[in-house]
């Protein structure tokens, strides 16, 4: 683009044959690039935002250091001494110190990565699917079927979402599964809104009726046409969940609803070390900082995505 | 307009009845047989029994519904199994704690978001729009209780300035406006109000960028109209929808507060409802979960309506 403007720049400047010459080389290049494709535009809007790379860097590095954090661990995340409990950060061997059981902290914030990304990740992902179907089945489908799904949507609209994940996983009991499932059964209906939405949208245009008149099934139109068109906007919007899905379920095993002890999770830890604020109140924090800074960047990165699709859901 | 508050208003039924069906359904998807939220677990085989006629759980589950239905409606919320009192003198205390834990929370955030929001609006791709949109940002991701807890650490354990604990001096429970209770309310209050805030923020900046790029603030400009004139223009065109955005969120906090209040040992239905679940107290928590579900269905009724209402732009039939 910008060597583009720059020709046209010169061009400009000379005689007028060459002038329109020039022009014609702009709109070569700019026609170019549009047939570079909508995911190369993506791309090389994302690589212009700094703030949505870092998040993404960020994101992956963690991603890395729970994937591999057998390796990279330093110590053992079950292994606690009762001589060194609640260290302060910067103790040697142990350099974000060690918990109310005397295991070390570093070790068991990579391992609690693991069960928190997880559990925030999961009932996004099955949300996503279950959402999608339902949501694009209901648009597409339109009369009787929309009625039933979206009013049955409406009902759980009608529940806070904290309180819905709550009064689920209470009812279930504790436990990394039911914590899953409740947070699963929170996150589908505004995923089902959202299909349905860009869905009804996306029915009625030419080329659906197109398809239709050429003979395709009801399969065919919305595996090719519906689903190509509105999957981005719907991914757009699942990956603004996962930061709230990452803060409820840690705040579920806050509560004691999720991942129960001794296995390391950040809302776990946070609980764990709740009584530890007046000894070591750094040490106390850092899982809290761990949660934060997942959700900060996946919020971050959602939105660089967002307006890097040019979605607006 | 009646005619939308008639539909409005009969609209709100079957989602009030449906959402009662959950509430019934969460007893029966917890494990176990639903007689024992009702009987402790070393009753006799015929008290049981006895209790499962009564209660007429020996019947189908929609009859059971039927029934449940019924005692809801004329204000019998069950008995509590850990205290033996009836469920509705403990959530009615709870209830009104957590609403003014709430709506002062709803408050500051309404308060710093508009602002906020109001700022980075007019003033787009400045400093101060980026500081808010981050400020705007950090609220949405922070976890609460987290922030709940850093909160003491400063102010409570280093400052020693506020509580930590409770509601009242010495754990009592009567409430007063005066400075011995409301300096326990300020922590929670904070805590929560991020939430609000971060929303609140990105909506009004949302609204007032719209408003300030449509053509008759133009026109506006260009009559020569000061800048408070075209202020009080924009405050006009954007309370509607902020006032819906910030009316639903009151009700999240309603139901969002059960984290913030175990962090602060709020005596709130959050506190409530952690209580029930790990005492197993079954009846309890099923109606919190309901009042506090109801309460947030007339809330967006409400809404919906005083959206209505102010905005003759919205013609709904």
């Amino acid at each position: 683009m910008a060597d583009g403007a720059a020709s046209a720049k010169i061009g400009a400047a000379k005689p007028a044959g060459t002038a329109a010459a020039a022009e014609l080389a702009v709109q070569a290049r700019e026609a170019a690039l549009k047939s570079q494709g909508y995911w190369a535009g993506v791309w090389k809007r994302l690589r212009r935002d700094p703030v949505t790379i870092a998040c993404a860097a960020i994101l992956l590095a963690m991603l890395a250091a729970i994937v591999f954090a057998p390796l990279i661990a330093p110590h053992d995340p079950y292994q606690g001494s009762m001589l060194r409990r609640l260290r302060p950060v910067g103790t040697p061997n142990h350099p974000l110190g060690t918990d109310e059981l005397g295991r070390d902290m570093l070790t068991r914030l990579i391992f609690g990565g693991r069960l928190s990304w997880f559990m925030g990740i999961t009932p996004v992902f099955l949300a996503f699917v279950i959402g999608t179907g339902l949501g694009v089945l209901a648009g597409y489908a339109g009369g009787g079927v929309n009625m039933l799904i979206m009013r049955t949507t409406d009902v759980f609209y009608a529940f806070p979402s904290v309180l819905l994940a709550v009064a689920i996983s209470g009812a279930l009991g504790a436990g990394t599964v039911n914590a899953i499932l409740s947070l699963t059964l929170v996150f589908i209906p505004p995923v089902i809104r959202v299909a349905e939405s860009v869905t009804t949208g996306v029915r009625n245009l030419d080329f659906v009726d197109a398809a239709r008149a050429s003979g395709a099934g009801a399969f065919t139109i919305i595996r090719v046409h519906i689903l190509g068109n509105v999957l981005g906007p719907i991914f757009v919007y699942a990956t603004s969940l996962v930061s709230v899905s990452m803060i409820l379920a840690s705040g579920l095993s806050f509560l004691g609803l999720g991942v129960t002890p001794p296995e390391p999770e950040w809302g776990l830890m946070l609980n764990t070390l709740r009584t530890a604020i007046y000894v070591n109140p750094t040490v106390a924090m850092l899982p809290g900082l761990c949660i934060f800074a997942t959700s900060i960047c996946f919020n971050l990165l959602s939105d660089g995505l967002r307006q890097a699709m040019d979605v607006r859901a | 307009m009646l005619t939308y508050l008639i539909r409005r208003v009969l609209y709100a039924i079957p989602i009030a009845l449906s959402v009662g069906l959950v509430c019934f359904m969460l007893v029966h998807i917890a494990p176990g047989d639903p007689i024992n939220a009702i009987v402790p677990a070393d009753a006799p085989q015929e008290l049981v029994d006895q209790i499962r006629r009564d209660y007429g759980l020996d019947k189908p589950l929609p009859i059971q519904f039927g029934i449940w239905l019924g005692r809801v409606v004329l204000g019998d919320l069950g008995t509590s199994l850990a205290t033996g009192r009836p469920v509705w003198s403990d959530l009615s205390v709870a209830i009104v704690n957590t609403l003014r834990l709430a709506v002062t929370a709803a408050l500051i955030g309404f308060v710093l978001g508009c602002v906020l929001g109001g700022l980075a609006g007019s003033f787009q791709g400045t400093v101060i729009d980026k500081l808010a949109v981050g400020l705007a940002v950090t609220g949405v991701s922070v976890p609460h209780y987290w922030l709940g807890m850093v909160m003491v650490i400063l102010f409570s354990v280093t400052l020693n300035w506020l509580p930590a604990m409770g509601a009242g001096p010495g754990g009592s429970s009567d409430w007063a406006w005066d400075w011995q209770h409301v300096q326990h309310l300020i922590l929670p209050a904070v805590t929560l109000s991020v939430i609000p805030m971060g929303i609140v923020t990105r909506t009004v900046r949302g609204i007032v960028a719209e408003i300030l790029n449509q053509d008759f603030i133009q026109t506006l400009r260009g009559k020569g109209l000061t800048q408070r004139g075209i202020f009080l223009h924009v405050v006009k065109n954007a309370a509607p929808n902020t006032i819906a955005v910030i009316g639903l969120q009151l009700g999240y906090l309603m139901g969002g507060s059960i984290l913030v209040e175990t962090v602060f040992s709020w005596p709130g239905t959050g506190l409530l409802l952690n209580n029930a679940i790990f005492q197993r107290d079954l009846p309890v928590l099923q109606a919190t979960i309901l009042v506090l579900a109801m309460f947030f269905v007339a809330l967006n009724l409400i809404v919906d309506l005083v959206q209505t209402a102010l905005d003759p732009r919205i013609k709904r039939a």
